[in-house]
């Protein structure tokens, strides 16, 4: 099967830069150009997702936002709603980067809020962000900030921040870290104490959950003078951050982690000149991710053979990517925890990564039972000929075909073509033409919702979408 | 890989939600008990005595008779220093072994990791219920999630028969094939095809198992059911996990509480008559956890997070009684107004890996604890 470079490429961006996309979808993309649409995924507008009112009405949980499987399931209604897939996407790189657990908060609103920090901020400055991160209610109840006093430092924050938040092991020192975590003394909540008694002790909550809020108490800043790789000042977090950003190890980290997500789990050779390249936007442009990710999604390496399928797909990208495919729960649904909860049982489950370390992504989210739950997810999403997306796809391949007739050849490559376009193994390729074939060609003429014809359709997409190569994006 | 040596096994039950020791184990002969639990108690003449001080709670019948033939082993006042009282991270400290700082690793995906190094048998732990548990989570480490034992396995939603063999065939096609062409591809073609031997040696395990015991109806006890089917097919299943609940009894707490330790004893009663219908008492242990135990006083109709709680180990391989001390009601020696325990829950994690599993338990449960002596040497 030959796909047009043109239509290939583009379904890869939107794998990358999106949640996959479905033909209707990629065809307006493919009406901007690839520069075009990179430009529009990059410039979020109004992303049209479901909105709250809607969500209220159906789920009570969704309003008060206090427990973790509603929280989960309203950001998943998001994902598979919006219009501006890289916002989403972004948010979900930072929450995996920045990684803040709803385990230790019991307070899901502030880890939502968190995210919309991420959406509002996450492609403009990286000092930005960092500045605030340190000022994220969430993360300075996650972190032990709300611990850090000028009288007794806590180094948990200053410790992640330089080591899995920017620089990364190995370009500080032990005195940095105490120094950093001077400078941060003071970044507190408001009602601190009460507000970490709050979190440790919970029970019920009657009048439900309190706001956080950032709060910075002077009185309890060490304002004296520090060394920080090799400058010394009366410095305070932000002249930290200030400093953080304009490390080279700096700019390193975030273009290599940027890359692994968007582009490749393995950096090659070839991968390293498109992070060189990242990595002199980074400065070029005063930090900005967003240009950062610009010079990605225009890099030969991204454009290239050897960046096709090199992600093995999150579960968040598994869950949302089927679901927008199927074009199911475009409305508040009964049960959508039970949806979203298959993120979790495929290992990732949203506002709850296990550590702050995030998720071990790549090739470590594939083991026996995870895999089981990737397919039949997907396989049971794709196979069902009720939904939107599903139908859509019928009328397509009918469309696409001489009279309605489908011969096992045209019915594979078809579904192969209407879910990606996908490219698999010759291999791959020919058992999925040998199962298309199990009833002869398939006669699409004046079928009708869930007849035999349909179902068939159902069937061979539930093979593709247990297929090897559907695993990765 | 399969064995056919019976070797011991470890079934964790998991009390989600923070079971009430209080009404669990039930110190009748205190004053203060019936003091602060001026509602939700379990009056005296309710309780089944253990001895003149301690009872248990009359839904614990099965779980007496038990106690009456020297299986049971109480352990009382089990938790860690600074006790949490948020469902999810206590329950991640139990997981983890981890009190301190957020761990990385299960405690049961370590040991599962030691059994079976190489990751040979991708039945080494199986979890009764969807998703992992953390406390078998360890990269690496394939466990298998069985939501139901009857359908477990790959396109469940798949109704014709005939269809699912023919797409499990496809399956098996496509998972298959030469290796060494990219990593990836090669780890996502072995992993599927594991998924598929798992699912179908798991399936054969209800046609090997024939048993006169009647388990109920509730989730529970068919979880608990199919735990006994795979163990009895000798599949070298060594952690076999499930978890029950809600015991997050905030309010109404007499009714559910009540019903759910008919549940949880009525399972227990029918696995051990089970096993030694089947000869293999001696050959698994049961242990029973909570995340933690619940405030001392009542708030009128259930009970409030607290600490202190307590866990069972049950099997014919135990040595039955009382261990640890029931931490003591008195004002002074409570935590904010909870129980404050008096040993750290990896002296029994300890005891287990290294007295049943017969594994090193320091580097598991990340460090040395004194030990508590459960097992019959």
């Amino acid at each position: 099967m030959m796909i047009s470079n043109d239509t290939g490429l583009m379904a890869h961006l939107l794998r990358r830069a999106g949640f996959g996309a479905t033909r209707d979808e990629l065809e307006k993309y493919l009406a901007l150009g690839y520069e075009g649409a990179v430009e529009v995924l990059l410039n979020p507008s109004e992303p049209n997702n479901m909105p709250d009112d809607l969500i209220r009405r159906y789920h009570v949980e969704q309003s008060e936002l206090r427990d973790i499987a509603g929280s989960a399931a309203y950001w998943m209604y998001r994902m598979i709603s919006t219009s501006c897939p890289l916002e989403e996407k972004t948010a979900l790189f930072w929450h995996g980067l920045f990684a803040t657990g709803y385990a230790k908060l019991n307070q899901a609103r502030s880890l939502l809020n968190q995210v919309d920090m991420f959406r509002r901020s996450g492609m403009g400055s990286f000092e930005d962000l960092l500045v605030e991160l340190s000022q994220d209610p969430a993360m300075i109840v996650w972190l032990d900030n709300i611990e850090n006093h000028g009288s007794a430092i806590n180094e948990n924050f200053g410790r992640e921040l330089l080591e899995l938040f920017s620089m990364g092991i190995g370009n500080y020192t032990e005195d940095d870290i105490k120094e950093c975590s001077r400078a941060f003394t003071g970044w507190t909540l408001g009602n601190a104490e009460y507000m970490s008694i709050r979190a440790a002790k919970d029970s019920i909550w009657p009048y439900g959950r309190i706001a956080w809020h950032f709060d910075y108490r002077e009185e309890d800043h060490d304002d004296g003078e520090k060394t920080f790789l090799g400058e010394t000042g009366n410095f305070n977090g932000e002249d930290i951050i200030a400093i953080i950003a304009k490390q080279e190890s700096t700019a390193q980290f975030v273009a290599t982690r940027l890359f692994q997500f968007f582009a490749a789990d393995e950096v090659t050779e070839y991968g390293e000149k498109a992070i060189q390249a990242m990595m002199e936007t980074y400065f070029s442009s005063g930090y900005q991710v967003r240009d950062m990710l610009r010079t990605l999604f225009h890099s030969d390496y991204f454009k290239s053979e050897e960046a096709r399928y090199a992600r093995v797909k999150n579960p968040v990208e598994m869950v949302v990517g089927a679901i927008r495919m199927a074009g199911s729960y475009q409305n508040p649904a009964l049960g959508i925890e039970n949806v979203s909860r298959n993120m979790l049982f495929m290992g990732q489950g949203l506002l709850q990564p296990p550590t702050v370390e995030g998720w071990h992504e790549g090739s470590e989210w594939i083991d026996s039972g995870a895999l089981v739950e990737r397919v039949n997810f997907v396989a049971k999403e794709l196979s069902n000929v009720k939904s939107p997306g599903v139908r859509s796809i019928i009328d397509r391949l009918e469309a696409g075909s001489d009279a309605g007739i489908l011969d096992p050849d045209e019915l594979a490559d078809g579904c192969l073509d209407l879910l990606g376009p996908i490219e698999v193994s010759e291999a791959t390729r020919s058992v999925l033409v040998e199962y298309a074939a199990r009833l002869g060609n398939l006669d699409l003429k004046d079928h009708l919702q869930g007849d035999l014809a349909e179902q068939r359709v159902g069937n061979m997409l539930r093979l593709v979408a247990a297929t090897r190569e559907y695993q990765l994006a | 890989m399969t064995t056919n040596k019976r070797e011991k096994s470890l079934i964790v039950m998991q009390l989600s939600g923070g079971n009430d020791y209080l009404n669990t184990i039930v110190p009748y002969a205190e004053g203060k008990y019936y003091d602060s639990r001026t509602t939700v108690n379990i009056p005296q003449d309710r309780v089944i005595p253990i001895n003149d001080q301690l009872g248990f709670n009359p839904s614990m019948g099965p779980i007496k008779a038990l106690w009456d033939e020297g299986k049971v082993a109480v352990i009382n006042g089990i938790g860690y220093q600074n006790p949490n009282r948020s469902h999810f991270r206590s329950m991640d400290i139990w997981h983890t072994a981890e009190p301190d700082t957020i761990g990385k690793e299960g405690w049961l995906g370590r040991a599962i990791r030691d059994i079976d190094p190489l990751g040979e048998n991708v039945l080494t732990g199986i979890n009764f219920g969807r998703g992992l548990p953390r406390a078998l989570a360890c990269p690496g480490v394939s466990v298998a999630s069985v939501g139901d034992l009857a359908t477990y396995g790959l396109f469940p939603d798949v109704q014709d028969e005939e269809l699912r063999m023919f797409t499990l065939e496809a399956f098996s096609k496509m998972y298959g094939g030469a290796a060494g062409r990219d990593p990836v591809m090669d780890l996502l073609g072995q992993t599927g095809k594991d998924a598929l031997q798992g699912a179908d040696i798991l399936r054969t395990a209800p046609g090997m198992y024939s048993s006169t015991v009647e388990y109920a109806p509730d989730a529970l006890a068919q979880n608990v059911k199919s735990i006994s089917q795979v163990f009895h097919a000798n599949l070298g299943a060594k952690v076999l996990y499930t978890q029950h609940g809600p015991f997050d009894t905030h309010s109404g707490e007499l009714l559910s509480h009540a019903k759910l330790w008919n549940e949880v004893a009525g399972a227990i009663g029918s696995l051990m008559e089970d096993l030694k219908e089947h000869g293999t008492e001696d050959d698994a242990t049961i242990l029973v956890f909570s995340e933690f135990g619940r405030r001392i006083k009542d708030n009128g109709s259930g009970s409030d997070h607290g600490s202190g709680g307590g866990a069972f180990l049950i099997g014919g391989a135990v040595n039955g009684g009382l261990y640890g001390e029931y931490p003591s009601l008195a004002e002074a020696e409570q935590i904010e107004g909870d129980l404050r325990s008096n040993n750290d829950f990896r002296s029994v994690y300890t005891n287990i890996l290294e007295d049943w599993m017969g594994l090193d338990a320091a580097p598991i449960v990340n460090g040395q604890f004194e030990k508590f002596d459960v097992f019959k040497s």
